[in-house]
């Protein structure tokens, strides 16, 4: 069959089936990449349209009256912190709301009417009485927070089309917002308060620094802890460890240890760091001790790879010239590897960062409202607050669920421009 | 290109490499090998010891696990002269070779027996630290192995290693003298603090010997320094090493029999793990005793 056939012919034969099939992976490959940003694109586009409401904060004018009498302060007289702490604010607020509109009356509508500002609005009226006494008895302009169902329904041209029993807000309180409207009292500013408070059961004052912050916290000690041990660990197994039974078996549970489930690390955390060793619950100490442990060995495998890779040749130069094995470890081993060590760190630490199973194991699931000021505090981390928020009812929440998102990927974005940045000005070639 | 030229002469000069009757010698010895074979004893033909050795290898075998690589070898490395090491691929060369500065050390499987000697002292004692040894007799490998740092740094490396320089200005000075041996500091001497890994082939190999050479190790070992590199910068490496000769005692190890003929006083033929033939270059090219080295050097065996 072949050998009638110069080889040329035959090569020929087989050239245009050989192309077909080469375009047809192309188109395959092609399409798989398409496929892939498609769905990219999408994902991002969905969770940025949701995330934009939790940028913007409606605000109201309201004209406060000072009022001595529903406060219970003397006129003229220094105002204690005590007091101050214990007086009517939420009636002051509710008075110069209900003072707007006169005509409502009866005790139901009331209630409606003061609850289109945030109930944050008292401790900035509060606040602000603090620091000017001489307001007391005045009548003054204060913008306060709206609440988030106004919020809500401002922003969601969907909302306002429908009947009242399908939304929150009810068809008065619309009436009112317009009203506050057309008297310019109405505002939409930019929300800067999500990214400078922590949680709150109220959407409008929750914010995503707390978990920025818990993060942060949480990371650091990760990082501390799993890149020298984990540097230490490979830089032994790999130059230094006999080869022998004892070290393979440590070898492969290195390697399983990667795989183990991240959950199981947190129950391995509550078990030994807390129970045992009685670590405080619910801190940045304790989940970065459990991320580390989840960490360990992607470090481990990464950087033993990045040795791995280091020419022969340059070992033997270098033992050639006299240098012992740990010169030679420490002046070229090592630094060859950085990039690929860095990388894999970076990569182990941008896992850690996206983790929610192992913390919630160590209590990092709490509702704090307080932004952690050191590594003992209760603290929660961004994947957590994602999860909190997204498990919230209230319809703000959502915005803020997808807000938090963002704010994730962008420091995941970050630390692989790291990684990338750190790969290339240690690069080097031989 | 003129001193290129003249070597290539006196390199023929100096050899008569048969080439012309090549064909002729073949048949008349090609039954030569089978016939002696039984007979031919383990033995090395010639004479493996010189006067005033330098190193000296007794009865040396090595194993990689349980294969043995090289086969009770006798050999002296005399002082000041250039040993070349020749024979077919795969013959213990190179594994010989690293047994002298302990680089077979690093090979976990790798196991070495016999005597082996520096200046008369045992190298492979406890005493010996393998660290000393390997600043005492240097080695250029095969594959230029430039570390990928500034060519300053590749030279400075050992002195700094080893506290050679007292200061700034000597490091400089070493370094300087260094590259100028190895006949590469007028082209680099204008970019000593650019990447050695960015110079051309046989410029790394020569940045190479100026780092082995920076060391003033003793003996300097070299295996196929010459094998990755062209024909001009083969010629200037063996320029440098009729060179370096005055001054270090060196073993090499070449394919090139024209290269042994042009660079080496003495001359040790290996065949599958045994040294076969030891002798003056100049004898072993000419009237090769042993029907193997004949064989080898008229092109039979390669
Ligand atoms: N690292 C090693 N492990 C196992 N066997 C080796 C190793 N290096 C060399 N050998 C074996 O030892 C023999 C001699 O090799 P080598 O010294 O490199 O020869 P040459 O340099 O003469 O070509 C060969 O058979 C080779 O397969
Ligand atoms: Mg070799």
């Amino acid at each position: 069959m072949v050998s009638n056939m110069t080889p040329t012919e035959s090569v020929k034969k087989g050239l245009a089936r050989r192309y077909r099939k080469e375009r047809r992976f192309r188109a395959l490959g092609l399409l798989a990449v398409w496929l892939g940003f498609t769905f990219l694109v999408i994902l991002l586009a969905d969770i940025t349209i949701k995330a934009l409401p939790a940028f913007h904060q409606t605000w109201i004018k309201l004209d406060v009256y000072f009022d001595p009498e529903v406060l219970g302060f003397e006129p003229g007289r220094p105002i204690r912190e005590e007091a101050l702490l214990h007086a009517d604010f939420r009636g002051v607020v509710r008075r110069s709301l209900y003072a707007m509109f006169p005509q409502v009356r009866k005790h139901r509508d009331k209630r409606k009417l003061g609850a289109l500002v945030s109930s944050a609005a008292q401790y900035q009226v509060r606040d602000l009485l603090r620091a000017h006494p001489d307001w007391l008895g005045k009548t003054v302009p204060v913008w306060v927070r709206a609440d988030d169902d106004v919020d809500t329904y401002l922003q969601s041209a969907s909302l306002q089309g429908v009947a009242q029993d399908h939304r929150r807000l009810r068809d008065n309180q619309v009436a009112w917002l317009r009203e506050l409207e057309k008297q310019g009292r109405i505002e939409r500013r930019f929300n800067w308060l999500f990214f400078r408070s922590a949680d709150s059961r109220e959407p409008e004052q929750a914010g995503i620094l707390g978990a920025v912050v818990g993060s942060f916290y949480t990371l650091l000690v990760t990082i501390a802890l799993a890149f020298p041990l984990g540097l230490a660990g490979a830089v032994y197994l790999e130059e230094y460890a006999p080869r022998s039974r004892w070290v393979d078996l440590i070898e492969i549970n290195i390697n399983n240890l990667a795989a183990v489930p991240s959950i199981v690390f947190g129950l391995l955390g509550l078990a030994v760091f807390i129970n045992f060793f009685g670590a405080s619950r619910s801190s940045p100490l304790v989940g970065g001790m459990v991320l580390a442990l989840m960490t360990l060995p992607t470090i481990v495998i990464a950087a033993r790879a990045a040795m791995k890779a280091v020419p022969p040749s340059i070992r033997e130069a270098a033992l050639g010239l006299g240098a012992s094995h740990t010169q030679m470890v420490f002046q070229h081993v090592v630094p060859l590897a950085m990039p690929g060590i860095l990388t894999g760190t970076i990569i182990g630490m941008a896992q850690a960062l996206g983790e929610t199973a192992p913390l919630l194991m160590v209590g990092m699931v709490a509702f704090i409202v307080d932004i952690p000021h050191s590594f003992t505090d209760s603290a929660t981390v961004l994947p957590v607050q994602i999860y909190l928020w997204a498990d919230s009812p209230e319809r703000a929440f959502v915005a803020r669920t997808s807000a938090a998102i963002l704010v994730l990927l962008g420091f995941l974005v970050l630390m692989n421009g790291a990684a990338i940045l750190l790969r290339k000005r240690f690069e080097r070639k031989w | 290109m003129v001193t290129i030229m003249k070597h290539e002469e006196s390199a023929a000069t100096k050899v008569r490499v048969p080439l012309d009757e090549e064909e002729s010698q073949a048949v008349e010895t090609l039954a030569a090998p089978s016939a002696e074979a039984p007979a031919q004893s383990d033995e090395t033909v010639g004479d493996p010891f010189v006067e005033r050795a330098k190193m000296s290898a007794r009865h040396v075998d090595v194993f990689y696990g349980e294969k043995q690589a090289i086969f009770d070898v006798s050999l002296d490395l005399g002082e000041h002269e250039v040993l070349a090491l020749i024979g077919p691929s795969g013959c213990g060369k190179s594994t010989f070779l690293r047994c002298l500065n302990r680089m077979n050390d690093i090979i976990p499987e790798c196991r070495v027996e016999g005597d082996l000697r520096l200046d008369g002292e045992d190298i492979r004692t406890r005493g010996m630290d393998p660290v000393l040894l390997r600043a005492r007799v240097g080695m250029v490998f095969q594959k230029p192995n430039p570390f990928p740092k500034s060519i300053y740094d590749n030279v400075a490396y050992g002195p700094r290693l080893h506290g050679l320089a007292a200061n700034r200005s000597e490091l400089d000075e070493i370094v300087a003298t260094s590259l100028k041996r190895a006949g590469l500091w007028g082209e680099v001497k204008d970019r000593l603090h650019e990447a050695g890994t960015g110079l051309s082939g046989g410029q790394q190999q020569r940045l190479c010997i100026a780092r082995t050479i920076a060391v003033s190790p003793e003996v300097i070992l070299m295996d196929e320094p010459a094998s990755a590199l062209d024909p001009i910068a083969t010629a200037v490496i063996e320029e440098l090493i009729e060179e370096l000769r005055q001054n270090y005692t060196i073993a090499i190890v070449t394919h090139s029999m024209q290269q042994a003929a042009r660079v080496s006083q003495r001359t040790a033929y290996f065949h599958l793990g045994k040294l076969i033939e030891v002798g003056e270059t100049d004898r072993v090219f000419t009237n090769p005793r042993h029907p193997l080295t004949e064989n080898y050097i008229t092109g039979r065996i390669g």
